[in-house]
């Protein structure tokens, strides 16, 4: 369907203007920043935990552009004139996630690497951080998309995302975090193995909940 | 401006009923529109104009009866589906790239509804009547065969209200389906009338 890539474009377009895209980096940014405050200089200390922190930075950090994934487009009416076209709510849902991770794990990626020399992270570390991310970043995306599709509208709405969230993500933080001191790839194969998962499950359960909340 | 289609459009709503939100909106219904048929919805606030019209464009799920429509669907409802931060050109640009229009099709309907000169403007920018004109350029952009407008003639001044009538006409000639919720009386001939009461509400079991 050629309306794929514009959608997909017009998704980096509003996180880019509606600030959606340096939200969610700034705060992993100043977390990265604020952890050696805490911690104190100790560069082994810092080395050692400072992987871990990052995880559970981008963890929440993909909490934040929730509130704006679905609702805005649900009362524009954008998504009743996708339907209108004869678009699934699946492929809308497929679209939304794929504009998610271009818009919002793209930049994570890369301020990941300013994050990691805040925290003076060795190299290899960083790298491992890298492939950690680039392959549970899908997850989240997807995540996010799911839980926006099924609170869009509701009172609360991103007290609820956040309750939603946190434990659907443990898996991908436990895998992810274990990666930093993994030497066989163990737990970077478990890491690909539930973002996989994850990432196929996530246009159906968005397409769902969407469908759900259309009346 | 429904060209090359092979099917011929059709609208075809039996015996339908319609429940939102635990109430009855609309019971015991039925249209029939065929090709080169204009549609005119009346009724009170609330009586189910919008409504019906969602159904038709397959949007709501039906209680009961039948719903049958053949041909591709345009609809401008009260939602505008422009980006607000966008120009109008861009904003449009995302439909028609949709629904296969070309950028010299789209200057011709931004035309017909004389927004040629907003262009460039933010779609923010546009006052309440620019707006609705804008989403009657994407439904005369999208070479749908059916159209569905929600009170399209709110806001337009005589000079964009006699331009949707020439438009509307054109449509109708071309084999094209218009269904048209509005409070005022039809200015064109049109192929039926619907007057929907603001029935009691009966609760829903």
């Amino acid at each position: 369907m050629s309306g794929f890539a514009s959608l997909l474009l017009r998704e980096i377009r509003t996180a880019w203007i509606g600030g959606g895209l340096w939200l969610p980096i700034i705060f992993y940014l100043a977390v990265a920043t604020l952890f050696p405050f805490v911690t104190g200089p100790d560069k082994a200390l810092l080395a050692a935990t400072g992987g871990g922190i990052l995880w559970i930075a981008a963890l929440l950090a993909s909490l934040l552009p929730i509130e704006r994934l679905i609702l805005p487009d649900r009362e524009a009416g954008v998504l009743d004139q996708l339907n209108l076209r004869g678009w699934s709510d699946e492929w809308i849902a497929a679209a939304k996630i794929a504009g998610h991770i271009l818009a919002f794990g793209v930049p994570l990626m890369l301020a990941s690497i300013i994050a990691s020399a805040l925290i003076g992270l060795p190299e290899e570390r960083l790298a491992t951080l890298l492939i950690g991310l680039a392959l549970a970043l899908p997850a989240l995306a997807g995540l996010g998309v799911t839980i926006a599709a099924l609170t869009a509208g509701l009172n609360g709405a991103s007290a609820l995302g956040g309750l939603l969230l946190v434990p659907l993500a443990v898996p991908i933080l436990i895998f992810g975090a274990a990666t930093l001191d993994d030497s066989p790839g163990n737990a970077m194969q478990l890491l690909l193995a539930i973002s996989l998962a994850m990432t196929a499950l996530s246009p159906f359960a968005a397409g769902a909940a969407l469908r759900a909340a259309r009346e | 401006m429904a060209t090359g289609q092979a099917i011929d459009a059709a609208v075809q709503l039996d015996n339908i009923a319609v429940i939102r939100g635990g109430r009855l909106v609309l019971q015991q219904l039925s249209c029939h529109a065929l090709a080169g048929d204009i549609i005119w919805l009346r009724g009170a606030n609330g009586s189910g104009k919008s409504t019906l019209l969602r159904l038709i464009a397959g949007l709501l799920p039906l209680a009961s009866g039948k719903r049958e429509v053949a041909g591709s669907l345009a609809m401008a409802d009260e939602n505008l589906a422009l980006d607000y931060t966008n120009t109008l050109e861009k904003s449009l640009a995302l439909w028609a790239g949709m629904d296969g229009a070309s950028a010299s099709a789209q200057a011709d309907a931004m035309a017909a509804f004389d927004l040629s000169a907003l262009a460039e403007v933010p779609v923010a920018y546009l006052s309440a009547g620019q707006r609705k004109r804008a989403a009657l350029a994407r439904v005369l952009n999208s070479n749908a065969q059916i159209w569905l407008l929600d009170e399209p003639y709110n806001g337009l001044d005589n000079a964009n209200s006699s331009a949707l009538d020439d438009q509307l006409i054109r449509h109708a000639r071309s084999g094209g389906i218009a269904v048209v919720a509005a409070h005022r009386p039809p200015t064109i001939n049109v192929a039926d009338t619907i007057s929907l009461s603001a029935q009691t509400k009966i609760r829903a079991a």
